[in-house]
C-alpha cells in the first residue's frame, strides 16, 4: 500500500479533473462540504482518495467572504472595529484588540494600567470562551456529545460576564483605540471571580470525560501529524504549532498590553498529533484562568482611557458644561482621529494562532488598507499536510483540531 | 499483542470508560435529583436574566416634564458603522414644543435589518435621547416591518404631560407632505 502511494503522489492526478489518464485513474474525487457539519462553518475540503486512504486534501474557501476588510476602508478608525468583531466571530475580544493594538501603535499611545489590564482580562475569557467552543465541536465531531453540553455551560458564564461588561454576548466592540467604552459594572469582578473559583471543577471534568477515554484516543493519537519544519514552511502559529514542540506564543515572544507581568507558562506538545492538540489547548485553559486570577488581584485602580481628547470621547458628564468637550465629542464622532502618514502590524496571540492587523495609513481619518494576518486560514492550509495517506474520517479529527473560524478565514 | 498488554490496555480502558460515565451519571443524578442549579431556560416561559447595559432595541427617551430628549443633532446617523439611521430635524415652535432646544427630529427612522446594535449610537448621542435598552424579540414577517420610525422608538410621555404622542404623529405626516 505504501508503495502504491507514493506513486500516486508523484504521478498525481489533478483534483480538478485535469490530464486524467484513464487507465492510471485509481483514485476517486468527492466532496466534503459546504454543507457538511464537521466542517465549521462552509469550508469546502475536496479529497482525493485512493479506497479509503487520502491521496490529497484540498480546502476550498471564501463562502462566506463578505469583503470586510474592504468595508474597513470606509470606514473611520473607531467605527471599523465593530467590522473586526465578525471576522473571528468566536473571539471578538481578541481582534477588536488586534485592530486597536496596531492603530494605537500607529498614534504612539496606550492606555493606562488599569485599561490595558482589563483588557487582558476581557482577551483571556474571550481565549477560554473560544477554546470551550473549540472543545465542544471537536468532540461532537468525534462523536462524544456529552461534551459539548458542559463546554457549553461554562462558556455561557463567560458569555455573561461579556455581556454585563459590554451589553452583547458576542459582537461587544469594547476593546477601541484609546481603551475601553466603558470600566466594569458593578459586580463585575465578583462574578469573574466565582467564575474562576468554580471553573477547574468543570475543567477536570472534561479532561477526565476524554483524555483517557479509549475511543477518543485511538480516533486522536497519532492523528494529523505534521512535522516542525511543514509547520513552520506553512506558517502554521498558535496551539498547532506549539503541539509540535515549538515554543512560540506571541503572549510571551512579544508581550503586548502588560502579559509580561503574568505568571505563566507556554504548555507543549511532543507528538504534533491530534490528541497533542487537544492536550496542549486544555493546558492552555487552565493558563487562561490563572491569568484572570491574577487580573482579579492586580486590578489597579484609575483610568481606563487614555486623556487625549483627539482620541477617545470626553466622559458624557462633561458635557454638560463644557462646550470645548462638546465640540471634541462631535469632532470625534463625525471625523475621528487622523493617525499620521505610516504603516503597522502587531502582533497578538488569539485562540487560533497569531493575528494581527497590518494596516496602512495615509493620514486620513480611515485606514487606506486594513489586513487581518488570519490565524485560522495559515494553519487551514496545513490540512493537506495532516491528512495525507490517513483515513478519511481523520479529516474530520483534523479539522476540529486546528479550531479553524471559516469567518475569519474567508473575512 | 501479548497478554500482558492486552490486559493493561482492557482494565485501563474500563477504567477511562468508568470515569467518564461516572460524570455522565453523576450529572444526571444531579438534574434529576434537584442537587444543583438547572442551565437551561424554558424561553418564552422564562426568561434569562438582562444585565443593565444590555444592547438591545432603541429608545428615543424623555426629560420627566415630557419634553423629548432629541435635538435632532443627527449624531447618531454619523457614527454608525452601518449607516442605518435616518434623521430629519425640524425647527421646534412655542405653539409647538417637542424639545427644549432649537430643534427636534420630525423624522427618526432605524433600518434594523441593518443595525448591528454596536451601541456607537448610544454612545455618541449628546443628549443622552437614543438608548439601547432590553427588548430583544424583533422579528416580523416582512421587510418594510423593520424600518422603524419615531413613533415606534418614543418611550411613552408621562401622564400629565402636553403633546399626545398622536398629535406627533399627525405631525410628522404633516411634515412630510411638506
Amino acid at each position: 500500500m505504501a508503495i502504491e502511494l507514493q506513486e500516486l503522489n508523484t504521478n498525481a492526478l489533478n483534483a480538478q479533473g485535469i490530464q486524467v489518464d484513464a487507465l492510471d485513474d485509481t483514485t476517486m474525487v468527492i466532496n466534503m462540504g459546504p454543507q457538511h457539519p464537521s466542517t465549521h462553518g462552509v469550508l469546502r475540503v475536496v479529497l482525493e482518495l485512493d479506497g479509503e486512504i487520502i491521496v490529497r486534501a484540498t480546502p476550498h474557501i471564501g463562502y462566506v467572504h463578505t469583503g470586510i476588510e474592504k468595508s474597513m476602508e470606509y470606514q473611520t478608525y473607531m467605527k471599523a472595529v465593530t467590522n473586526t468583531d465578525r471576522m473571528d466571530y468566536l473571539s471578538a475580544h481578541i481582534n477588536n484588540a488586534a485592530f486597536t493594538l496596531s492603530v494605537e501603535n500607529l498614534l504612539g499611545i496606550a492606555p493606562p494600567p488599569r485599561g490595558q489590564m482589563l483588557r487582558v482580562m476581557l482577551m483571556e475569557i474571550q481565549r477560554l470562551a473560544s477554546h470551550l467552543v473549540w472543545i465542544a465541536t471537536h468532540c461532537l465531531d468525534l462523536g462524544a456529545m456529552t461534551v459539548y453540553f458542559y463546554a457549553f455551560q461554562q462558556r455561557e458564564k463567560l458569555l455573561d460576564l461579556t455581556e454585563m461588561i459590554s451589553g452583547v454576548r458576542m459582537m461587544p466592540s469594547w476593546i477601541v483605540p484609546g481603551g475601553l467604552r466603558g470600566d466594569a459594572p458593578e459586580g463585575w469582578f465578583e462574578r469573574a471571580k466565582e467564575f474562576v473559583d468554580n471553573f477547574p471543577e468543570a475543567l477536570e471534568e472534561l479532561e477526565n470525560l476524554l483524555s483517557a477515554n479509549p475511543i477518543f484516543r485511538e480516533r486522536t493519537q497519532g492523528v494529523g501529524y505534521i512535522s516542525v519544519d511543514e509547520c513552520l514552511g506553512l506558517g502554521v502559529s498558535g496551539s498547532t504549532l506549539r503541539a509540535a514542540g515549538v515554543d512560540y506564543d506571541v503572549r510571551k515572544a512579544k508581550p503586548y498590553s502588560g502579559y509580561e507581568q503574568f505568571d505563566f507558562y507556554v504548555p507543549l506538545g511532543e507528538f504534533s498529533d491530534v490528541y497533542d492538540r487537544f492536550r496542549v489547548r486544555m493546558a492552555e485553559m487552565w493558563q487562561s484562568r490563572e491569568i484572570i486570577k491574577q487580573c482579579i488581584e492586580k486590578m489597579p485602580e484609575g483610568a481606563i482611557n487614555i486623556s487625549d481628547r483627539k482620541i477617545v470621547p470626553p466622559p458624557r458628564k462633561e458635557l454638560d458644561n463644557s462646550m470645548e468637550a462638546v465640540i471634541h465629542h462631535f469632532k470625534l464622532w463625525t471625523e475621528g482621529f487622523h493617525p499620521p502618514v505610516g504603516e503597522s502590524y502587531v502582533p497578538l496571540e488569539s485562540p487560533k494562532g497569531e493575528i494581527g492587523f497590518y494596516i496602512v495609513s495615509d493620514g486620513t481619518n480611515r485606514p487606506y488598507r486594513a489586513h487581518m494576518r488570519p490565524p485560522s486560514f495559515m494553519n487551514l492550509q496545513a490540512l493537506s499536510t495532516m491528512c495525507v495517506g490517513r483515513l478519511m474520517a481523520d479529516v474530520v479529527a483534523v479539522i476540529g483540531s486546528i479550531d479553524i473560524v471559516l469567518g475569519e478565514i474567508d473575512r | 499483542m501479548s497478554l500482558g498488554t492486552f490486559l493493561k490496555s482492557t482494565i485501563d480502558g474500563a477504567n477511562a470508560l468508568r470515569t467518564g460515565f461516572g460524570i455522565t451519571f453523576r450529572h444526571y443524578a444531579e438534574q434529576q435529583l434537584k442537587t444543583k442549579p438547572v442551565d437551561t431556560i424554558q424561553y418564552p416561559e422564562e426568561r434569562r436574566e438582562q444585565y443593565p447595559r444590555t444592547r438591545w432595541r432603541h429608545v428615543l427617551t424623555r426629560y420627566d416634564n415630557g419634553l423629548e430628549k432629541c435635538i435632532g443633532c443627527s449624531l447618531c446617523a454619523g457614527a454608525c458603522p452601518a449607516r442605518c439611521i435616518y434623521v430629519q430635524a425640524a425647527e421646534n415652535t412655542d405653539e409647538q414644543r417637542f424639545s427644549p432646544g432649537e430643534r427636534y427630529a420630525a423624522k427618526y427612522e432605524i433600518n434594523m435589518l441593518r443595525c448591528i446594535f454596536c451601541g456607537f449610537c448610544q454612545d455618541a448621542c449628546p443628549t443622552g435621547a437614543i438608548v439601547l435598552r432590553k427588548d430583544f424579540e424583533l422579528s416580523d414577517y416582512t421587510r418594510e416591518d423593520f424600518l422603524y420610525t419615531k413613533e415606534m422608538f418614543l418611550e411613552a410621555a408621562p401622564m400629565e404631560t402636553m403633546i399626545p404622542a398622536s398629535t406627533i404623529g399627525a405631525m410628522n405626516r404633516e411634515n412630510a407632505a411638506k
